[in-house]
């Protein structure tokens, strides 16, 4: 059974994915510890995809593919004719820039789907990154969440201007549908709901 | 103080029940412990030495009588009958059950409380003065403002879960009694020459591991953008803070890795996309929030009362109180009274259950029936008719409530540390309990004068330690509890970050440590000069000297 949510018109239901997630292939970089932890969450900014990694990627011959951004930036011509048919799709890292992105693809707008992949829960970059997209660079195609995405940020996520949820699959995404209303009446003025309570009521 | 409306009222309602069922999930195996985690600090709850320790909001520090009576019967029907106010205002119940938060928290909805963003990686209560609305060097009271930003604090999408904590403090006076310097934003408001409400904004402050007073990042915000600034600043934060390393995740290291003025470019590029976004704040919203804290309805008395000036001449007992514990009031003929959660050799900042309904009905009998918790860890009542303040001592001393020792250094902030708290060093309450019993007699306390002694059980600094006159730290050698001590580090316009003043003491040591620094004083200070003058002047060297005399001494015999 699928675990995406997708929100339509306000209305969450479990729908099939249409698009095939791309993943980079893994590095043969060591693991970065402090003080013997693994370093949990990587920097703003920080570059961990190697070119091997990029030129290694495979990337489906066929269908929807939803592509990494480090690949789609150094592989665009190749992807130029399936980006036209509206048939690719990026994915970033909490910790990758939203102006490599535009630099790389001026009009988000022709990209149908852009899905932000959050490593660990407890990242909230993925809110930021989500409000951005939307309030600053005026993407108004499918924002998805995907990786570790649970049901107790999808509130956050859905006002942050996300409209589709790739749950993580060991959970019931049909129990996490109903915490997309945790809240009816939040105070501030967010991506969703641009006005606070006080200009939406007469309180 | 300000009441909940529909709106308020259905998103406490609603967190409680999204609250149990993060719970029972989490009984039911359905949530990990490290999912289970950030929700349930984002919800005051820790997981501590004895039991879970639940951290309860009281926004700006401000209860009323009914919601202290509230709090009185949740200790003693959920706990042992006591809480601990902390340094940043709120409330703290040290033994609850995990399974009973949903209960104690449906309870406090009741009385228009909860427990949100009490603790966790998210912006935490906002806090101020306590003498908000009836100190005289007040300009502005900041108290409407800042219930204009707990409400867009509160489970704010974009900022649910930050790098770090974010502690956000306002101020509205000439002499800063928020400690904003020490805060990740501090607020200062202001009017400004046009007679307008501003904003001056600190930013990049905190004690903790790495203590670091904040920078100025503007002097001059129109208050109807505090909400899209702070938008700015957090924003930035949120995405450029350090997430890597927990101890190099606060603002404070995020500002001066960039350098102010870096980090001032990329907040005032992001303020430019925000200014004047829907959550601008409207004239309507500040004047409907504001009506809540219009002045309450004084009588129009004398600057003097003659009864209480009779209680003065005649009984030094009330006297000594009077004058630690009355503080000037905007209206002639009312006071402000600390009552003090500082009694010699009790837990700093604990009160009984017992004592919060008496002080819940004194604040009902003699304070329009409100009152605040002050950063310090005392209870204020804001509005006491000099008249009263003879009565009102009475009943607070038959509680425990009226320690002559406001200002003094017996009223020492101090951090539940070893006893309670599992990232403890070291103890703290029992240094804070033996310095208290060491300086038992009144005269010589007073004749001390006024002395701010802080105690942190470890490097977090929950009893800001930094900015204390005195200053303890406890810290661990080999597994054994020591303590240092700084001196010289101040809350205020001043604020200052104390000083080390050498190797560390035993538990034993520290009343002596203490009565040697105070020695050191008295000999040396000018007329009235207060201690941290007399430290600032001198600087921590004939301090230093004293203190480890004998040490030295000893160690010299040692070698001979
Ligand atoms: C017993 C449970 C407690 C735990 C586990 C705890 C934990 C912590 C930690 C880890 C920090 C450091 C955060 C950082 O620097 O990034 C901190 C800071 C702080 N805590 Fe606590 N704390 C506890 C109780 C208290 C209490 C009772 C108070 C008030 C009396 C308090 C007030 C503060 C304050 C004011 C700071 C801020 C210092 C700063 O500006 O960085 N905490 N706490
Ligand atoms: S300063 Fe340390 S010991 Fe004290 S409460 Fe904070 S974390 Fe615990």
């Amino acid at each position: 059974m699928s675990h995406l949510i997708t929100l339509q018109a306000d209305v969450a239901k479990i729908t099939e994915d249409a698009w095939q997630f791309v993943a980079l292939p893994p590095s043969q970089q060591e693991v970065r510890k402090q003080a013997g932890k693994v370093v949990l969450f990587k920097l703003t900014g920080e570059q961990t995809v190697t070119p091997e990694q990029i030129a290694g990627t495979l990337i489906p011959a066929n269908g929807k593919v939803l592509v990494p951004l480090t690949v789609f930036i150094a592989r665009k011509t190749q992807l130029q004719a399936r980006l036209d048919q509206k048939e690719v799709g990026v994915w970033l890292d909490t910790h990758e820039s939203l102006t490599d992105l535009n630099q790389a693809q001026a009009d988000l707008n022709a990209l149908p789907i852009i899905a932000v992949h959050v490593e660990r829960f407890a990242d909230g970059r993925i809110f930021s990154l989500g409000s951005l997209l939307r309030s600053r660079y005026g993407f108004k195609n499918e924002l998805r969440a995907v990786g570790d995405v649970l049901r107790d940020q999808l509130f956050f996520l859905k006002r942050s201007g996300f409209n589709s949820f790739a749950m993580r699959t060991d959970r019931s995404a049909a129990e996490a549908i109903a915490s997309l209303n945790d809240f009816s009446r939040p105070y501030q003025g967010a991506v969703d709901e641009a006005r606070p309570a006080f200009r939406r009521y007469n309180r | 103080m300000y009441k909940y409306d529909e709106i308020d009222q259905t998103l406490v309602d609603e967190r409680v029940a999204q609250y149990r069922d993060q719970t029972k999930r989490y009984l039911a195996g359905e949530l990990s412990d490290e999912e289970f985690r950030p929700l349930r600090l984002q919800n005051g709850l820790y997981i501590q030495r004895h039991a879970p320790m639940l951290r309860i909001a009281v926004p700006y520090g401000m209860l009323s009588s009914k919601q202290l009576h509230k709090l009185a019967d949740i200790a003693s029907q959920y706990d042992k009958a006591y809480g601990h106010f902390s340094t940043r205002q709120n409330m703290q119940l040290n033994w609850p059950l995990l399974e009973d938060v949903p209960d104690i928290l449906a309870e406090l909805a009741k009385v228009e409380m909860h427990a949100i963003q009490t603790s966790g990686n998210c912006i935490r209560n906002i806090t101020t003065d306590q003498f908000a609305g009836v100190a005289p060097d007040e300009v502005v009271d900041p108290r409407a403002m800042a219930e204009v930003m707990r409400q867009w604090s509160t489970f704010h999408p974009e900022f649910a879960l930050l790098p770090r904590k974010f502690k956000i403090a306002v101020s509205g006076t000439k002499q800063d009694r928020a400690i904003v310097q020490a805060h990740d934003i501090g607020m200062e408001f202001y009017l400004d020459a046009q007679q307008q409400l501003a904003i001056k904004v600190w930013v990049g402050g905190g004690l903790g591991r790495t203590p670091i007073l904040g920078t100025v990042i503007r002097e001059h915000l129109e208050w109807q953008h505090a909400l899209t600034y702070c938008e700015a600043i957090v924003r930035v934060y949120n995405l450029h803070g350090r997430r890597d390393n927990a101890y190099k995740a606060r603002i404070k290291i995020l500002v001066k890795a960039l350098g102010l003025d870096e980090f001032k470019r990329q907040v005032e590029e992001e303020w430019a996309h925000l200014k004047d976004a829907p959550n601008t704040i409207t004239e309507r919203e500040l004047a409907r929030v504001a009506q809540h804290f219009e002045p309450m309805p004084y009588e129009a008395l004398a600057q003097h009362d003659a009864s209480y000036d009779a209680a003065i001449a005649s009984n030094p007992a009330f006297a000594a109180w009077a004058k630690r514990s009355l503080h000037a009031h905007k209206m002639p003929g009312y006071r402000a009274v600390t009552l003090s959660l500082k009694t010699h050799g009790q837990a700093p900042g604990d009160a009984t259950s017992e004592q919060m309904h008496t002080v819940a009905d004194l604040a009902a009998q003699y304070s329009f029936g409100e009152l605040r918790v002050s950063h310090e860890q005392n209870l204020i009542l804001a509005d006491v008719k000099l008249s009263d303040a003879f009565a009102l001592w009475e009943k607070a001393r038959a509680q425990g409530l009226a320690s002559p020792n406001i200002g003094l250094l017996t009223d020492i902030i101090c951090c539940p540390g070893g006893d309670f708290c599992s990232l403890a060093n070291a103890k703290s309450i029992p240094i804070a309990q033996a310095i208290q019993m060491q300086f038992d007699n009144l005269d010589y306390l007073h004749d001390i004068g006024e002395l701010e002694l802080n105690i942190s059980g470890c490097m977090n600094a929950c009893g800001h330690h930094h900015i204390g006159h005195i200053g303890i730290l406890g810290i661990d050698k080999d597994g054994s509890e020591w303590y240092q001590v700084t001196l010289g580090g101040s809350q205020g316009n001043q604020a200052s970050i104390g000083t080390v003043i050498g190797p560390s003491f035993s538990a034993e040591e520290m009343p002596q440590v203490v009565e040697k620094l105070i020695s050191v004083y008295l000999t040396e200070r000018n007329g009235e000069e207060r201690f941290i003058d007399t430290v600032r002047r001198l600087g921590i060297a004939p301090f230093k000297a004293h203190v480890y005399a004998d040490k030295n001494a000893a160690k010299a015999e040692g070698i001979a």
